[in-house]
């Protein structure tokens, strides 16, 4: 529920309403969207990558010399979990084709590729399978679909969402493949939005010049993965999942190749060793490194482990100095800060305005743009609105979805978004909502091409791990497809190279050689790395664990 | 600025600690010093992985909720359930039939069901899970898609109850079955995907790959769009 004073700013949006309501009608734009100046100016004064201390030059590995975002770079020069004189890797725990690290949307779309291609499969994940964002995103998957719609217009907003920087070949594969994996996805059961003629219910994101946007209500992602995960445990034969098991380093063979994973048993803080002869990272991002301090959209796991440890054995890294916000996280209530409101909201017709009613912003500006132009309203025009604990945000209108498009039609498009608000008191088809960016997205990653390949022979990285796919800014609704059209890639590219491959004497001399590394050039730090999990115990409970020689490898 | 929190007593698997009385469960067991590997995930009432049972003082009934989004009592004695030990039986989705047939074979559990509601009491998502498995045992798998669209599989339904029905496996099922099957279908896709094996957008694409900066620039700023509301 929201406190008096918020709502006498709520009175003024009531009051904007019904006009803003007859421009949506009008078919004509809002607000006028930027042109290249202006998103450049907003992007430079407010968006966070621009601010001072963001980015700094990480001193080791093959970006050296290369300014990354800061937490990344301290993540990177970082020492390992593991001192690998104390394995013995003749004798490996495990033995498979393709080992795919990660279980989430990437992962499990990957290993289904690789069986058809008659290989076995190994996926191991930090958490649950499907314990991933793939889980959590909401809003939907762009594909080109629409009579009036093409690749190429979707290439056209993907690498202009972008600013250019995206790898062009990888955008091609992007759009190319998206019609086929909507489809795929049928074909395995995931129930797609559609009118009563059977076609696909399509709506606009951030960025699309097309109505592009794809659905299964808000549930989107949740119910492609739980799809996925379902078709992945109807192949135990051929696939072996291994769950709490994150891998923390890469494996090599004495031909640099890429030859599998040590990996940790978060139980049990047992390592074992998997020999692979293809490996795929499809670990996620980085949200919960909560980077300049901000609260984030995204899963528990989300620690940018595959990153670290594809870095370490010598992968190229891309655009790894970007990092997306969220235009819209919740701000109020405080329990739900930082959750992601679905840019669907935004695609359906809801405005952003503040706290005198009025729009500021085209609503459906690319998510970095959009993102700077909150945080202007707020920081430099003072027009945002202060919650009880301090934070600020603007409103995003919600309301006048059902009246664009019929009573309703918030409940049912939105069931995640109205039951969130409606635990906490507040109904988002009456009342509109208070948001503000959150951090989102890696928008960088290993390098790849279109066969998911890295600079590492036999290493292959697929969904948010990877980089180059969405350039420094990804649009709404390409990471779904992404996670779906590279896991698809890795999956059968990486199958074929296995079957292929002679496997060479296993080690972990690069651990070793970073290790080596990391002294040259003078970092002394007790940081290791991947951290695996965020750490939330407060400062004072922390202050009274004591113990003086403590034996596992977690804290 | 450190503002002077409320504060509540809660038991964590019968243990008493201090906690902010607006804390989520999720975040009182962090706060009391917890660090979670398993019962957290998404954080945002998405993934199922955070179930939690719990009873309030001289209340007799369990009740159920997500630790992520369920706010803390006081006098609360709470523990999570991050694991649910259930059988997931393989099927090939090639070879089934979107009927009640296909649940005979494949969860024949699901004709036990009394009907009591035991399990729709116990969702944190406000599903009608016993309509849903009532609708299976109809034969209306649209139904049954439709009504456990929002499932999370938590699973405090299959823990809850007596028949020893695992609901959210079932409604799963049935989802797949009316994806697959009963979905109407889409003509323009299958045209898309043709035109796309055809080569139809290839010189279009290559073109644009081609382009410098500054053509793609003008050309992205210069496009068309369509409008937010129409047909």
């Amino acid at each position: 529920m929201y406190p008096e004073y918020m709502r006498e700013s709520i009175k003024k949006v009531e009051q904007t309403r019904q006009k803003r309501l007859e421009l949506a009608k009008s078919g004509k734009e809002v607000y006028p969207p930027m042109n290249a100046k202006e998103r450049e100016e907003v992007l430079y004064k407010f968006h966070p990558d621009y601010r001072e201390g963001a980015r700094r030059v990480v001193r080791v590995g093959p970006n050296k010399g290369e300014s990354l975002t800061t937490e990344v770079a301290d993540l990177l020069e970082a020492h390992s979990r593991i001192k690998p004189e104390l394995f013995d890797l003749t004798n490996p725990d495990y033995e498979t084709d393709l080992l795919i690290i990660g279980g989430g949307g990437a992962g499990c779309a990957a290993a289904l590729t690789a069986i058809e291609e008659g290989v076995n499969v190994i996926i191991v994940t930090k958490l649950r399978l499907g314990d991933a964002n793939s889980m959590m995103s909401q809003g939907g998957m762009q594909a080109a679909v629409n009579p009036n719609d093409s690749p190429t217009i979707h290439y056209l907003d993907a690498i202009g969402g972008g600013h250019f920087d995206n790898k062009p070949e990888l955008v091609k594969a992007l759009v190319i493949d998206a019609p086929e994996v909507v489809k795929w996805l049928e074909e395995l059961g995931v129930m797609w939005d559609k009118l009563p003629d059977g076609s696909l219910q399509t709506i606009h994101g951030g960025g699309t010049s097309r109505r592009r946007m794809l659905s299964c209500r808000d549930y989107t992602g949740a119910a492609i993965m739980r799809t996925l995960m379902d078709e992945v445990r109807n192949h135990p034969d051929k696939i072996k999942v291994i769950e709490f098991n994150p891998a923390i380093e890469l494996i090599m063979d004495d031909k640099g190749q890429c030859a599998g994973a040590v990996i940790y048993n978060l139980e049990t803080e047992e390592y074992s060793t998997i020999k692979a002869k293809a490996t795929i990272i499809a670990t996620g991002g980085f949200g919960r490194l909560h980077i300049r301090g901000f609260d984030t959209t995204n899963h528990y796991g989300a620690t940018a482990d595959g990153v670290v440890i594809a870095y370490r054995a010598g992968a190229k890294l891309l655009y790894m100095d970007s990092v997306q916000y969220h235009p819209t996280g919740a701000v109020f209530p405080e329990q739900i800060a930082g959750f992601l409101v679905t840019e669907k909201i935004r695609g359906a017709g809801g405005q952003p305005v503040n706290k005198d009613g009025e729009l500021f912003v085209f609503p459906r500006e690319p998510r970095d743009v959009e993102s700077a132009a909150i945080i202007r309203e707020c920081v430099e025009r003072k027009k945002g609105v202060v919650t009880p604990s301090g934070r600020v945000g603007v409103w995003l209108d919600s309301p006048l979805i059902d009246m664009i498009h019929g009573e309703g039609f918030i409940k049912k498009q939105f069931p995640a978004m109205y039951r969130q608000f409606y635990r906490y008191g507040i109904d988002i088809t009456k009342e509109p909502i208070l948001v503000y960016p959150s951090l989102h997205y890696q928008n960088g990653g290993v390098e790849i091409n279109e066969k998911c390949e890295t600079n590492i022979p036999g290493l292959y990285v697929a969904g948010e791990a990877s980089g180059g796919v969405h350039g420094r800014n990804r649009l709404m609704g390409n990471s779904v497809l992404d996670y779906n059209v590279f896991g698809r890639r890795a999956g059968r590219y990486a199958a074929e190279y296995a079957k292929k491959v002679k496997l060479g004497k296993l080690t972990l001399e690069h651990v070793k050689k970073y290790e080596k590394e990391l002294e040259e050039a003078g970092i002394k730090t007790n940081r290791i790395s991947p951290i695996l999990l965020p750490l939330y115990t407060p400062e004072e409970v922390r202050k009274r664990q004591l113990t003086a020689h403590y034996e596992g490898t977690l804290r | 600025m450190e503002v002077k929190r409320e504060m509540v007593t809660i038991y964590i698997m019968g243990k008493a600690y201090k906690v902010p009385a607006d804390a989520t469960i999720m975040g009182a067991l962090e706060y009391a010093g917890y660090q979670l590997k398993r019962g957290a995930g998404c954080r945002e009432g998405f993934c199922g992985a955070c179930a939690t049972v719990y009873r309030l003082p001289k209340d007799y009934k369990l009740y159920t909720g997500l630790a992520c989004s369920t706010l803390v009592k006081d006098g609360m004695y709470l523990t999570q359930i991050p694991f649910v030990p259930a059988d997931k039986p393989v099927y090939d989705i090639n070879k089934l039939e979107p009927t009640v047939v296909t649940f005979q074979k494949i969860y024949p559990e699901v004709f036990r069901c009394v009907a009591c509601n035991t399990c729709t009491k116990a969702c944190p998502q406000d599903l009608e899970v016993m309509d849903y498995i009532q609708a299976i045992i109809r034969g209306d798998i649209a139904k049954a898609a439709d009504l456990s669209f929002d499932c999370i599989c938590c699973g405090l339904c299959a823990i809850r109850c007596p028949a020893e029905i695992v609901q959210y496996n079932v409604g799963l099922l049935a989802r797949r079955l009316y994806g697959k099957y009963l979905n109407s279908k889409s003509k323009q896709l299958d045209k898309r995907i043709e035109e796309i094996k055809q080569g139809k957008f290839d010189e279009e694409i290559s073109k644009l790959m081609k382009m410098s900066r500054d053509e793609l620039q003008k050309k992205y700023y210069e496009r068309d769009l369509e409008a937010q509301v129409g047909d």
